[in-house]
């Protein structure tokens, strides 16, 4: 018995490391700023587990082979236990555990502990049951004010305040249109229930929660559109609370959010870049 | 405390009538049993859920023609619809974390078991003790309502008359939507946001409220009785490791469960009185304003929630791991390796269990300077844990393993537990949580490491007293084939759901159709799926074994497996009395394996000083030495 | 009689179990492993009830702490905060529980000093001032009402209810405590044990009782005149 479950735990953990080193199932390609920085800290973490895994595994195998019983075999050595052992392998993990929570801050910090930079261009980001709407500044760069009892599903999702002179070029789109390697402060809101923004390929998440304006910031920096999704459970069609993010050239962003937004020509053109550009192939 | 009254000097005659013995009884040990029985119900009712939901996760939109007949609004021409997807998950979560997780391995073997090994005749307050089994039995069945109440038409109507925003059922779920979390607002806004929003949530708030109360109830009576009926010589360190367990635990739920009933109450208040204590103003849903609420904070309810929630995963473990490192050091005939250290480790884990809860809301809008403090103190949770890990190896080390039922799953226990813990390290960075938070990433970890590693404590614990408890052994055969299927399937199960969770796979989805970036999972789905079907039909087995042996098993002697702890110094199964109206009077530490020159390999905790020993007391950490160095 | 109190207080000392032979595997945490406790009335020891009560309030201060950081955090987050007008009648219904306090005590005392009907007689004193209390509670919450100020009034209102409540409902299961007391004080009780156990409720009970009072004052002055 002791050698069969031996050889089952190192079969699991052969196959739980295959899982992961084959790289069969891993992350969508990164293409922010910070991605990168979040994928080799999951490399160095992944690596401390795995070993820490494999040796639990792999000793607690090889004990269950040599030390099963046997008729010939005599008593048990009988000991409480080592001090000095204990002392070793507390402070090593201390070690290693703490040492991994510091370096797992690094990429927080440079996105949640400073605010957007000066030049980040700003988009209000208002979720709601089972969608999302984007609320873009226009030329003037000025976010125009927003109120409840404004919204309306059909024409004014985000509540848009016609009597605010700087609402008067804002768009509502149902797309997140952004420039590339430049940064972008989303102001996250949402009408109903907490929802959570969410692109795989950013190495980014946050949720948007009623009441409150959560300001966030990244740096998306390869051209494309990607598939952004909803990660909190937010009702039925929570599933399919889904959009996309399209990342833009500076040039065509520009040439974009300079339209004006009257006769819908900035929505048109949202439309054409939106078809112009495939989805990643995974 | 009339009944506190009911404990006397002399041992006194268990009760005749049937009710007062089976039924409202005030042993200990029916009592542990009835909470036995209660998990065994509701963890039938998890893994059905459970595999409800992997067959519509794998075969999306295929006729399933019974469960057409049976919720013909759930799931129009057998087809699981999103809402009802979502429902079981959520009924899944609840019964497994509260109704299985927070019963079977308190209430069940701690009630049973603890009054006996620490020599004592029965709980502190027995009568607290029936009221706590009772009290939750009906938030069972409260939670029972939620199902039929959103899922049948006509219970559906009946609630639906108390007030149709707040009480609305019928709406073809089997209970709330919002998962074990139930997050505010959409926990709050009652039938306007959706269906299941209605009578379930209500019924699910009201039902977790009850079993606040029972459990705080248990609490109260596991620390009392443990600070206070210890047997002569029963020092604090020569109880047994279970001990030290489940009275960590009673102490984690008698200050976490009063955090979660609180919340609860203020939820349903923002329900049914139209109080606003997490309805923001401003409430814009499904196309008309929320009138009359204004300034309520849906965070608050998160953290409410949380601070219950982690420790309440640690209620879920640490009786596992008691139950563990006593399994594991009477067949490794070895004494515990660092009874001291591992003691110290139960109390870390415990108390540090409180100042983590933080980790669950990096992505939630609370203060990322907050997260960081949480993410810090999160990853030095790990070290008790690691310190747990190293000496269950260290007390295999050198040993004379006995591979019984028990021992197997005692082993898995570790395996197990460390596949899972380990990915909380990753879970725990901030940074990583941008990515894993809320994918599947998640739930392969708290499936490792509660979905599997506490239940296998439960496993282990079941086929190591079932003899003491019911008088004849459980079928080893049949155990170690249990034993091996589950094994192995949960691995299947559970391990490929991190592949998942590096495709970036959201939780909570119904259908994984929508997006390309998950089109490479189908796969990984499949497999799991089957591997589930296969894992959830050997439980068959289990149960069969156990209701097979409590009437056809080999008669268990008094002391099956040569253990040294008290409740094997008495009767198989113990009288009302637990030990016949003598005293056991305790001369040593718990774990006295292989002690040498002693007669045999293993010395009772109340066999007499014989030899004495002065083997391996140099360099001891635990229970060895004597206590004259303290 | 007075020979079962000196044994009452021995028993009281030695109430926390576990003591005893020690030999390997000790390791106490007290010099020698706890009180030692001979022949069988170890068995039953009062502490238990004392320990008990200790614990009970454990949870309900965690109860109330969360309800309390409720508070704290909705009143932080509040645009629609409108403080009530603290109604007058709270004044008398504090004093009530203060007094009672007192009483209670007064009536624990004559209990240790082998005074039966002083005992009976506080007893019922505070009983009366712990009714007195939940009817004065009751009548704050009518005079509100007919101002027109309920649960759903506004968050203060909300909390003013909640917490009034909560806290009335435990004086509730004081009160009830009181009563039993009483009961058993017509009970003759002539063995040792029976007289254990009354001294053991009749100190749980005290305990349970000034934390309520205690309680209340926090409540009040959170509710009222905090910031
Ligand atoms: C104890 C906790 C527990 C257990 C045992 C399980 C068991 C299983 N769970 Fe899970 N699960 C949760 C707790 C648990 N789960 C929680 C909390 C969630 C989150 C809910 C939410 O999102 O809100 C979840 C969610 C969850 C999901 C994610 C749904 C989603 O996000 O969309 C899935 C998906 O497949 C899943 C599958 C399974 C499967 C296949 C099993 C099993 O069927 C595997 C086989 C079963 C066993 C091996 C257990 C056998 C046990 C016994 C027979 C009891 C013995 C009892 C005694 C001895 C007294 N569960
Ligand atoms: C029994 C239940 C249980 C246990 C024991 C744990 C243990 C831990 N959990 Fe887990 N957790 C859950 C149940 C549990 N968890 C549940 C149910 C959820 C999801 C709730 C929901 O959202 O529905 C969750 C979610 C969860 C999250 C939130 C993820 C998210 O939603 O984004 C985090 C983040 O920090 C986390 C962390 C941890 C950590 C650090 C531990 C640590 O205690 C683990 C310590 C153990 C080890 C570290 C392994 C053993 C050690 C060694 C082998 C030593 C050698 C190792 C090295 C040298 C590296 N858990
Ligand atoms: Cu929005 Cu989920
Ligand atoms: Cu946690």
């Amino acid at each position: 018995m002791g050698r069969i479950l031996a050889i089952a735990l190192w079969f699991i953990t052969v196959a739980s490391l295959w899982m992961f080193l084959s790289h069969r199932w891993w992350f969508p390609e990164a293409i922010s700023e910070h991605g990168p920085r979040v994928d080799s800290q999951f490399a160095i973490t992944i690596l401390v587990c795995g070993i820490a895994f494999a040796a639990a595994q792999i000793g607690l195998g090889w004990t269950v082979w040599k030390y099963r019983d046997s008729a010939d075999k005599q008593r048990a050595t009988y000991s409480h236990g080592n001090n000095r052992l204990e002392v070793v392998w507390t402070i090593v993990t201390a070690v290693v555990f703490i040492s991994l929570a510091v370096m797992g801050q690094r990429v927080w910090a440079s996105l949640h502990l400073h605010a957007a930079p000066a030049n980040a261009y700003r988009i209000e980001v208002v979720a709601q049951q089972f969608d999302w709407n984007f609320h873009y500044p226009g030329k003037d760069n000025l976010l125009g004010r927003t109120k409840p009892e404004m919204i309306d599903d059909a024409t004014n999702p985000v509540g848009l305040d016609e009597a605010d002179p700087n609402a008067k070029d804002d768009a509502q789109v149902k797309t997140l249109v952004v420039p590339v390697n430049r940064p972008v402060e989303l102001i996250l809101g949402s009408k109903d229930v907490t929802h959570s923004f969410w692109v795989p390929q950013l190495r980014f998440k946050q949720d948007l929660v009623p009441g409150m304006a959560i300001h966030v910031h990244f740096t998306a920096n390869k051209v494309g559109k990607y598939e952004l999704a909803c990660a909190e459970l937010c009702g039925m069609n929570h599933f399919k609370m889904k959009s996309y993010m399209l990342v833009l050239p500076e040039n065509e962003f520009n040439e974009l959010t300079a339209l004006p937004n009257d006769k819908g020509q900035f929505l048109t053109r949202k439309d054409q870049l939106l078809a112009k550009y495939p989805l990643p192939t995974y | 405390m009339a009944e506190a009254s009911h404990d006397v000097v002399h041992r006194h005659e268990p009760p005749k009538s049937f009710i007062r013995k089976y039924i409202f009884s005030l042993d200990h040990k029916v009592i542990g049993i009835q909470y036995i029985l209660l998990a065994l119900s509701a963890v039938i009712v998890g893994m059905i859920m459970s595999v409800l939901m992997r067959m519509n996760l794998s075969w999306p939109g295929t006729h399933w023609p019974i469960m057409g007949t049976l919720f013909p609004t759930g799931a129009p021409g057998g087809v699981m619809s999103a809402e009802f997807y979502l429902s079981l998950v959520t009924m899944h979560g609840t019964m497994m974390v509260f109704f299985v997780l927070t019963t079977a391995p308190q209430g069940g073997f701690g009630n049973y078991i603890l009054p006996i090994q620490i020599g004592a005749e029965d709980m502190a307050f027995p009568f607290l003790n029936m009221m706590s089994f009772w009290v939750t039995f009906v938030g069972f069945i409260v939670l029972l309502l939620a199902i039929f109440a959103e899922g049948n038409a006509t219970v559906g109507a009946w609630f639906t008359k108390l007030g149709a925003s707040a009480w609305a059922g019928g709406s073809g779920t089997v209970g709330s939507i919002g998962g074990w979390t139930q997050y505010a607002p959409l926990s709050a806004l009652g039938k306007v946001a959706g269906p299941g929003q209605g009578a379930g949530v209500t019924l699910w708030i009201i039902s977790i409220a009850i079993f606040c109360v029972g459990s705080l109830l248990g609490a109260l009576n596991f620390i009392t009785t443990l600070l206070n009926m210890r047997t002569r010589g029963m020092s604090l360190m020569r109880m047994p490791l279970t001990c030290w367990a489940w009275f960590t635990t009673a102490v984690l739920a008698l200050l976490s469960f009063p955090v979660l009933l609180a919340g609860g109450i203020l939820l349903l208040l923002d329900r049914i009185a139209g109080t606003s204590f997490f309805i923001p103003g401003g409430e814009y849903v499904s196309g008309a304003l929320i009138p009359n609420h204004a300034g309520g904070s849906p965070l608050l309810w998160q953290h409410l929630f949380w601070f219950f929630g982690h420790p309440e995963v640690y209620i879920a473990i640490l009786p596992g791991m008691g139950a563990t490192s006593h399994i594991l050091s009477t067949f490794a005939r070895k004494p515990i390796f660092g009874y001291r250290a591992m003691v110290f480790a139960i109390f870390a884990i415990g108390m540090l269990g409180f100042f983590v809860w933080g980790h669950h809301m990096f992505m939630s809008g609370m203060s990322p300077y907050s997260a960081v403090a949480f993410s810090i103190l999160t990853l030095s949770i790990g070290v008790p844990s690691a310190i747990k890990t190293f000496n269950w190896i260290g007390t295999l080390w050198g040993a004379k393993i006995r591979f019984t039922t028990p021992m197997l799953f005692a082993i898995g226990f570790v395996s197990v537990f460390v596949a899972g813990g380990i990915t909380g390290l990753v879970l725990g960075q901030t940074s990583l949580d941008f990515f894993f938070h809320d994918t599947y990433f998640v739930t392969a970890h708290f499936h490792l490491v509660m979905g599997v590693a506490s239940i296998f404590g439960m496993f282990a614990a079941t086929y190591f007293w079932f003899p003491k408890m019911f008088g004849r052994m459980m079928h080893e055969g049949m155990g170690k084939l249990h034993f091996w299927v589950t094994f192995v399937g949960v691995y299947a199960i559970f391990i490929p759901f991190h592949a998942m969770g590096m495709l970036g796979m959201p939780r909570r989805y119904s259908n994984f159709s929508e997006y390309e970036f998950l089109k490479n999972s189908h796969g990984l789905v499949l497999f799991v799926t089957v591997a589930a079907i296969v894992t959830v039909t050997i439980q068959l087995l289990f149960y069969f074994n156990f209701f097979w042996s409590m009437f056809k098993g080999k008669k268990a002697s008094d002391n099956p497996w040569e253990a040294t702890t008290l409740e094997w110094t008495t009767a198989t199964p113990p009288p009302h009395d637990n030990f016949a109206g003598v005293v056991p009077t305790v001369y040593h530490g718990p774990y006295e394996f292989s002690v040498p020159g002693a007669p045999r390999d293993f010395i009772m905790q109340t066999e007499p000083e014989g030899v004495e020993v002065t083997a391996g007391l140099g360099e001891t950490s635990g229970n060895g030495g004597n206590g004259h160095k303290h | 009689m007075a020979a079962t109190v000196t044994n009452t207080d021995r028993v009281i000392d030695a109430a926390i179990g576990g003591g005893g032979p020690r030999s390997r595997g000790g390791n106490g945490f007290r010099k020698n492993g706890g009180g030692h406790h001979d022949g069988d009335d170890f068995r039953f020891s009062p502490a238990r009830y004392r320990v008990g009560v200790w614990v009970a309030i454990a949870s309900i201060v965690m109860l109330f702490t969360a309800l309390s950081s409720a508070y704290v955090v909705r009143s932080a987050s509040a645009n629609d905060w409108t403080p009530l007008v603290l109604p007058k009648v709270l004044w008398l219904s504090s004093a009530f529980i203060v007094v009672s306090s007192i009483t209670m005590e007064i009536s624990r005392r004559s209990l240790k000093a082998q005074n039966n009907r002083g005992y009976r007689l506080w007893l019922t004193n505070t009983l009366m001032l712990g009714i007195g209390f939940v009817a004065a509670q009751l009548f704050a919450w009518r005079q509100l009402a007919r101002q027109g100020v309920y649960m759903a009034s506004n968050p203060h209102s909300s909390f003013f209810y909640l917490f009034t409540a909560a806290h009335g409902l435990h004086v509730l299961g004081g009160i009830l405590a009181l009563t039993y007391l009483l009961l058993r004080t017509r009970r003759k009780t002539d063995t040792v044990e029976g007289e254990l156990k009354r001294v053991g409720a009749a100190d749980a009970a005290t305990v349970y009782w000034h934390f309520l009072d205690g309680l209340w004052i926090c409540l009040f002055l959170l509710l009222f005149f905090w910031k």
